[in-house]
């Protein structure tokens, strides 16, 4: 007797039909897709996204040349260099991040005493070339100048869980 | 005076009815490319192609121009002259079997008297344009695809042959605008309900569409019969291909939804002409086309082959029987 049900099931094709019935189904649901470039969706304050490095409200850079983010990058993609500055301040002479080897874990503005290098929200910084990758000191400070205010906002925002 | 008379105002006249069904049926590829790439994204709950003019509807014109702008790569083990007659084969036979197809009451090119035995040779024809390329190819991939799309092609050629039959002993005729002519009380969709169904399944088999996708099984073949194609000869192969699944959806309508007559022929159905239900009505057909290959999983070889020998060839000669018979003890034969 099952077989003969079974039988008379896919003769009538019963469970294609409930297939294609639950695909038109879908077919006529409201989309899920974020038209990319033109829509985009939220991203948390704690997204690390593209490296910054800050300076203080006076214009003075945060950084200090500790290289506290320089020892505990896992990936060694950031090279400080640092002697004093004519004012006695000490300062980075040099600061890269090879941004094809970082990781993006963030344990560098988890290691900086002074919020200096942080991971913005930004992630659209793809290029054309490696070598533009190598981001240098201007350009980390020139993408903290472009980002800060997001950037202060973010850290705002994730300061009561920290 | 005289030449002109006879050879050229005619030759002209074939050459734009010529045209007149070829460039339509272009941009009707071209679109029926698009519609299932908005098809399969909205059931799976995407956009589909919505960037390249409004809607993305010159999407399919930005592929093409991609595609014609690539290089033309012949294989240094291939067979060159199979190699590039291949996919004009596969183009050229998708496109003449258009020749006999109703568009509407006498909108046809060659209303001749075997239609169907026409458009039958023609689509077994199809089968050598995937085996020259598999064969010229001479690459195991392409060889292995060629094959299988080759035994596909031929099996399910026989069970769609009785179904063919069976609308034949119906209409007595093998002129596809007879055929059409003899849906007037009834479309044959109807009193031949599992036929369709068989020839449906087997039209996607014979076109080598999902659920029978097998032979260009990505993830065993790459791409099937067609992977050392590029450029121009590739998009020979994709047109033919296209063009094929808008042919037997046309084929399938000239035979069981009635062609060009409208569904109910009462008021505001038969305003609408012919030519225009019987695009609908292929429009539909597509549409369950893709829609089968949004739903369901690719056959396994052997499954298909049983699908094909086991099930729809004894099913088709059933009814063919019973057709006759039933036409016999009635008395209905035309």
């Amino acid at each position: 007797m099952a077989s003969v049900q079974y039988r008379a099931k896919s003769m009538l094709l019963a469970e294609l039909v409930s297939g294609m019935a639950l695909t038109l189904k879908y077919f006529f649901r409201p989309k899920v897709t974020l038209n990319y470039p033109y829509e985009k969706g939220p991203l948390s304050p704690r997204f690390r996204g593209e490296h910054a490095l800050r300076r203080y409200p006076n214009g003075e850079e945060r950084c200090i040349a500790c290289k506290l983010c320089e020892a505990i990058c896992p990936a060694q993609a950031i090279t400080i260099e640092a002697e004093p500055r004519e004012d006695g301040s000490r300062r980075t002479t040099r600061y890269d991040i090879d941004m094809t080897k970082c990781i993006y874990c963030g344990f560098c503005q988890e290691a900086c005493p002074v919020d200096a290098i942080v991971e913005g929200p930004n992630f659209e910084f793809a290029t054309e070339t490696r070598e533009e990758l190598f981001y240098n000191k201007d350009k980390l400070l020139s993408n903290g100048d472009r980002w800060e205010v997001e950037i202060s906002r973010n850290l705002t925002a994730d300061a009561p869980y920290r | 005076m005289e030449f002109v008379d006879t050879y050229v105002i005619p030759g002209a006249i074939i050459v734009a009815q010529i045209l007149a069904v070829v460039v339509p049926l272009l941009v009707a590829v071209a679109y029926l490319t698009y519609f299932e790439r908005k098809v399969i994204g909205a059931i799976q709950l995407r956009k589909g192609p919505n960037v390249v003019g409004p809607f993305g509807l010159f999407q399919p014109f930005a592929d093409a121009l991609k595609l014609l702008s690539k290089e033309t790569i012949l294989p240094a083990g291939a067979n060159k002259i199979i190699f590039l007659l291949a996919p004009m084969l596969t183009f050229v036979l998708s496109l003449i079997a258009w020749a006999v197809i109703p568009f509407g009451e006498g909108m046809v090119l060659a209303d001749i008297n075997v239609g169907v035995l026409y458009l039958f040779a023609i689509s077994s024809l199809g089968v050598y344009g995937v085996i020259m390329s598999g064969w010229a190819s001479n690459s195991k991939y392409a060889f292995l695809g060629a094959l299988r799309s080759a035994a596909q092609m031929v099996s399910y050629e026989v069970s769609i042959g009785f179904v063919i039959i069976t609308v034949l002993l119906c209409v007595g005729s093998l002129n596809l605008t007879a055929i059409v002519e003899a849906q007037r009380t009834v479309w044959f969709a109807i009193p031949l309900l599992p036929m369709f169904v068989v020839f449906f399944i087997s039209a996607l088999a014979e076109t080598n569409r999902a659920p029978f996708d097998l032979p260009e099984g990505e993830s065993e073949l790459v791409a099937g019969y067609f992977v050392e194609y590029s450029s121009m000869s590739f998009a020979l192969f994709f047109l033919g291909e296209y063009a094929n699944m808008i042919l037997m959806s046309g084929i399938t309508v000239v035979l069981f939804l009635g062609g060009w007559l409208p569904p109910f022929d009462i008021a505001p159905f038969n305003w609408v002409p012919g030519p225009i239900w019987f695009m609908l009505k292929i429009s539909l057909i597509l549409f369950v086309f893709l829609w089968v290959r949004a739903t369901f999983p690719r056959y396994r070889y052997d499954q298909l082959m049983r699908l094909g020998w086991k099930v729809f060839l004894p099913l088709s000669l059933l009814w063919v029987v019973i057709t006759a018979g039933v036409l016999v003890a009635f008395d209905w034969v035309p």
